[in-house]
């Protein structure tokens, strides 16, 4: 029992850092069904102004919070800025934008290396969230479960604003028919800016959390992009909840797997069993209803 | 190669001309490039480069797969790297065996280091048959890319959806490769083959014959996707890539369409794979993951994903360029691969293959019908 649990927690860990970087994919792919391959930098951008602000503030504790905002703003305006440089211009060719963007992370990556060095750099994580904590003979590490907390508070403001706000309805609108917005006098351009903005800023959210984790190197992103557009395409880019579950879902299958076979063989069954699902939900879990035939 | 027998003529790919001299362009072309591969390069190039360029043209056979589903189908294949590696580890099983055997022992080098057992594993057994193995390096590429083509085609699963699970088939199959370190080398994969068939690899002249395989099986897949091009299912492949809703309602069926061209496809993709090992001597998870597999749809993309001599062109280009600049300025040449992408795809996604095309049109700012060698709508897939 106590296994299954412990099992459960670090599969619901990785579902939370997959949601974490799935949020913003939703947002971005949901909008424009632009594959944005570069998002997986923006995580290393987050990632690297963590490390930076850890070697001017000496506090850890702070630092990281002061992290959170600052590398949501710094990934944000990277994503605006590839929005505006080149992603609007491939706005009727979306499959193009997956090897553009692809294009633009290996320049990110080389990027990193000339100013940050290869070979990959640590963060020291703040005392409150190096320890554990045990919960009816769970181990729990406080680190997953700050990103646990962290992930669902993304989700949850995320949630707020598509549902509550002028902008969040804007955006919303234009998922669902981005010509009947533009009718509507709705500025589909600058929603877009604004969605890649906010959806390349959780990248960088994501990033800082990635730090209490593992390493950060000029290559980390790419470790878990296949997986968080995996999760978008399962989760389908109608409501953030299919990615919530998804991401969760995905997340405890992995570990559950791994527990019982190895890293690899669970690898491949997740593939095998997300093709399955794609059987049964083609456009994924929560589609747009539309009559539009493509 | 010439479509004047075609039945199709006058919808035809390339566009028909009555001019005798264009009548005779693609043929000749074709001899030209048969001349320069076949009579040119083993004369011009030395044993060493005459190698790497062996390797190059392993690369393009998959160009040619790749320009057949990507350009001519709209299928964003991003997992070719698979079909390669199955391929490719097909053939060096049965050279690792084969190895194994001249020596007198019964299992590969790496089984002794790594194994657990002293028998071979089962699935090993019928790789040390070389018509067996042989076999497979094309026909497991074909059936993994048909199981999976059938299941996602039939479902309507396309676009980006399409291109992200084959990209995760290519993170799965090397990270399940490197997890069997016992069975398959891991992340070393399997390395220092010795022998092909009998003849030692060592020997430069055997080198040279490798070399001879590898570009007449380049010469014979163009030609053949060449017919495939400007076939009837050529004309249909397109029109699935254009519009499929309408090509359903004419009444045929798109999955199919879209299935054997990426059976084709991974078909050359593992013949290629196989045809490497070869003239490598080794095949390893690090050949055929996300990254490389990305990079064998680079080559078509800047070359020209539409055009079959383009993509080709493009994928001996790149990997010529990768592997001369990468040692000299590894630095520059990442952020020019990146940029080269960007542009390439991004503003000229026709490839170099259509700067002749787009040069000219801007010239006498003409609106003509583009010509179907221009690139994709991208939407289609």
């Amino acid at each position: 029992m106590t296994v299954i649990l412990n099992q459960s927690f670090t599969g619901i860990s990785i579902g939370a850092v997959l949601l974490l970087i799935a949020l913003g994919l939703t947002l971005t792919f949901g909008q424009m069904g632009v594959i944005n391959m570069a998002h997986g930098e923006f995580i290393m951008a987050g990632a690297y102004t963590t490390y930076v602000l850890q070697k001017s503030i000496s506090s850890a504790g702070i630092s990281l919070l002061v992290a959170l905002p600052l590398a949501f703003l710094v990934a944000g305006a990277m994503g605006a800025l590839l929005e505006w440089l080149l992603i609007r211009r491939l706005y009727t060719r979306p499959l193009d934008t997956l090897l553009v963007t692809w294009g633009v992370s290996l320049m990110l990556q080389q990027l990193a290396r000339d100013v940050f060095g290869a070979p990959n750099v640590q963060t020291h994580a703040p005392d409150l969230l190096t320890g554990n904590m045990s919960v009816a003979g769970v181990t729990l590490a406080n680190n997953r479960l700050f990103i646990l907390g962290l992930a669902l508070l993304c989700a949850l403001t995320l949630t707020l604003i598509l549902r509550l706000t002028p902008l969040g309805r804007r955006i919303r609108a234009v998922v669902q028919n981005r010509d009947l917005a533009e009718v509507s006098g709705i500025a589909t351009e600058r929603v877009d800016r604004t969605t890649f903005f906010i959806g390349s800023g959780l990248a960088g959210v994501a990033g800082v959390a990635l730090t209490l984790v593992g390493p950060i190197g000029p290559t980390m992103g790419t470790n878990y992009i296949v997986d968080a557009f995996l999760v978008v395409v399962v989760g389908g880019v109608a409501q953030l909840k299919g990615s919530v579950i998804t991401a969760f879902a995905l997340g405890v299958l992995q570990s559950v797997l791994e527990y019982s076979t190895t890293v690899s063989v669970a690898k491949v069954i997740v593939l095998v069993a997300i093709v399955a699902f794609l059987q049964w939900r083609p456009q994924g879990l929560y589609t747009l209803r539309t009559r539009s035939l493509v | 190669m010439t479509t004047t027998t075609s039945p199709t003529e006058t919808t035809s790919v390339v566009q028909p001309s009555v001019s005798p001299l264009e009548r005779f362009r693609v043929p000749g072309a074709f001899l030209l490039g048969a001349v320069l591969l076949i009579g040119v390069a083993p004369l011009a190039l030395s044993d060493f480069r005459l190698n790497l360029l062996a390797k190059y043209l392993c690369y393009a056979i998959v160009a040619v797969g790749v320009s057949l589903a990507w350009g001519r189908g709209g299928l964003l294949v991003l997992g070719q790297g698979v079909f390669f590696g199955l391929g490719g580890y097909a053939m060096a099983m049965h050279l690792k065996l084969a190895d194994a055997a001249a020596t007198g022992q019964t299992l590969p080098d790496f089984m002794q280091l790594y194994g657990t057992s002293d028998a071979l594993p089962w699935w090993w057994e019928p790789f040390a048959d070389p018509a067996f193995a042989l076999a497979m390096t094309v026909l497991l590429p074909m059936a993994v890319a048909a199981l999976l083509g059938f299941f996602v085609f039939r479902r309507r699963v396309k676009g980006a959806y399409f291109a992200i699970l084959s990209q995760a088939l290519a993170a799965a199959l090397s990270i399940w490769l490197i997890g069997q370190q016992a069975t398959t080398g891991g992340t070393n994969g399997l390395t220092d083959i010795q022998g092909f068939f009998g003849y030692d690899l060592n020997d430069p002249v055997n080198q040279r014959m490798v070399y001879f395989v590898i570009a007449a099986v380049l010469l014979l897949l163009m030609a053949a996707a060449r017919q495939l091009f400007v076939s009837r299912y050529g004309e249909l492949l397109i029109a699935v890539r254009d519009s499929e809703e309408r090509v359903r309602f004419l009444g045929y069926n798109p999955a199919n369409v879209k299935l054997v061209a990426y059976v084709v496809a991974a078909g050359m993709a593992g013949l290629a794979g196989a045809l490497f090992v070869p003239a490598v001597g080794i095949i390893s998870p690090a050949l055929i993951g996300i990254v490389p597999s990305i990079g064998f749809v680079i080559g078509a993309a800047v070359g020209g994903r539409a055009s079959l001599v383009g993509a080709v062109l493009g994928a001996i280009v790149v990997a010529w360029a990768q592997s001369t600049l990468s040692d000299a300025f590894p630095a520059a040449w990442t952020y020019l691969q990146g940029l080269l992408f960007v542009l390439a795809v991004g503003f000229l996604p026709g490839g170099l293959a259509s700067l002749g095309v787009v040069l000219r049109r801007r010239r006498t700012q003409t609106r003509t019908t583009p010509t179907v060698s221009t690139a994709p709508t991208g939407e289609t897939a």
